[in-house]
């Protein structure tokens, strides 16, 4: 749960605007952005998400950089994805 | 992948590992300590230590969150998670840490109810589905993680949520910093300040070291070269007798943090006066609990919790890794009686442990294991 992962702003929900469905390493989740709201990302913006939040905005550059890692690190990304994928933030 | 090589370029790194050398003074030891748990799984993941001159030590510090709940904190959860028509939910990684009594899969196993998540908003899907359950989140972490708790309290609030509550262990890294600069046992010349904390609290709450302590402080990244930069550039100030804060990390964390996140979990949670650390023992002001307003979502206000405190397993040492005072092979057990598969202590549980970090990545040379004799002896 410590990590911090990189995902890319697909869309925001219409209908509650502190949620968006973005991409991480191929899986699709909802996540809140609602302690972005100072400068709220758009479909396209990379994002540090922590347990189901964004934390910050980062760009794309930093996004690379940190995923290569956090596949490197094997197990603990690898736990961290399962369970992204069994994420059911509504 | 050209993105990427320009954080793991190996000439940068022996570049920057020569500019280090070159700054240390001859006869001078250097101690650093890097407070985050993620840092410590970048040094021993790339061995960072042997692009080191052996005069700069890197200290491992507190900076994991699993690692610094007590025994008497699990013991509690499980009895929490023992009473009626109750669902506890938590974050993976606690599931195999050990209480007196056992870890939460033992206690899934005697029956209780406790539930991975990935996001403490799952819990808030499963109270729904569930209407005649008490839910009750486990929620650790530091400041990175109680943010996302805060909010998830909000949410569940305003959704009009009645079975929801949680179990609040979130602890605050700076009393822990304090605690360790006040301590005895340990002298250390600078810090590698954690990057993810430092997104949500910002960087000015670092200045008292820098200030009143004399030691400086650089937030830094994740990347191996991002670590080597903060070295570097705390052996700059150290050369040049200064003491400051300094971001190497800004490309993510902002100077004053992210303050939508601070006034969340100041809506919802207050500081305790105190909290036990495993380890680190008893620490003002060093942990967070929710406020009387949220009352009605306050696990230890609407539960007896026991509270009682448990010394931890006489062979082990996780409060001197912790602390910095030992290194994780130091240990008495480590890797012997202690494994990830078998942990006897939480430095071996979660992967951001100085111990499990150790294990995993293998990087005990020869020079290591001689030292570690020597100490033993």
């Amino acid at each position: 749960m410590c990590l911090g992962i990189p995902g890319e702003v697909i869309e925001i929900n219409a209908d509650q605007p502190d949620l968006a469905k973005v991409d991480v390493s191929g899986v699709r989740r909802l996540i809140n952005i609602g302690l972005l709201t100072d400068d709220p990302p758009v479909p396209g913006d990379w994002v540090l998400i922590h347990v189901g939040f964004a934390l910050s905005k980062i760009d794309e550059r930093e996004a690379a950089a940190a995923m290569e890692f956090l596949e490197g690190i094997g197990q603990a990304y690898e736990d961290e994805i399962n369970a992204l994928k069994e994420s059911v933030i509504e | 992948m050209r993105f990427v090589d320009e954080f793991r370029d190996a000439d940068k790194a022996h570049a920057l590992a020569a500019k280090i050398a070159a700054l240390c003074e001859p006869g001078r030891q250097y101690k650093l300590m890097e407070v985050c748990g993620g840092h410590t799984h970048t040094i021993y993941k790339h061995g960072l230590e042997d692009y080191l001159p052996e005069s700069i030590t890197l200290v491992h510090g507190p900076g994991c969150p699993v690692c610094v709940i007590p025994m008497g904190r699990v013991d509690d959860a499980i009895h929490l998670a023992s009473q009626p028509d109750v669902i506890m939910t938590s974050f993976g990684d606690m599931m195999r840490v050990p209480g007196s009594g056992g870890s939460f899969f033992d206690a899934n196993a005697e029956g209780t109810n406790i539930r991975m998540v990935y996001s403490p908003l799952d819990s808030l899907k499963i109270a729904r589905q569930n209407p005649d359950k008490r839910v009750v989140f486990m929620a650790i972490g530091f400041e990175t993680t109680a943010p996302s708790t805060a909010m998830t309290m909000l949410r569940a609030a305003a959704a009009g949520l009645t079975n929801f509550s949680v179990f609040c262990n979130h602890v605050t890294i700076i009393p822990a910093i304090k605690a360790i600069l006040d301590s005895p046992d340990l002298r250390l010349d600078g810090f590698i300040g954690p990057g993810h904390v430092s997104t949500v609290i910002g960087c000015r709450p670092y200045e008292f070291i820098a200030a009143s302590y004399g030691k400086p402080v650089v937030v830094a990244g994740f990347e191996p070269l991002d670590i080597l930069q903060s070295i570097y550039m705390l052996m700059v100030q150290l050369s040049q007798g200064r003491s400051e804060v300094e971001n190497q990390y800004s490309r993510v964390v902002p100077w004053d943090g992210n303050l939508v996140a601070l006034k969340a979990i100041g809506e919802t949670m207050e500081l305790r006066p105190y909290f036990e650390w495993r380890g680190l023992g008893f620490i003002s002001h060093s942990a967070l609990q929710v406020r009387e307003k949220y009352a009605a979502m306050d696990a230890e206000r609407l539960f007896q919790v026991p509270g009682v405190r448990v010394a931890d397993p006489k062979a082990c040492q996780c409060g001197e890794v912790l602390k910095g005072v030992l290194k994780p092979w130091e240990c008495k057990v480590f890797g012997t009686a202690c494994t990830p598969e078998t942990p006897i202590g939480t430095c071996m549980v979660s992967p951001e442990g100085a111990c499990a970090a150790y294990y995993n990545f293998g990087r005990m040379n020869r020079t290591r294991v001689a030292e570690a004799e020597v100490a033993r002896s």
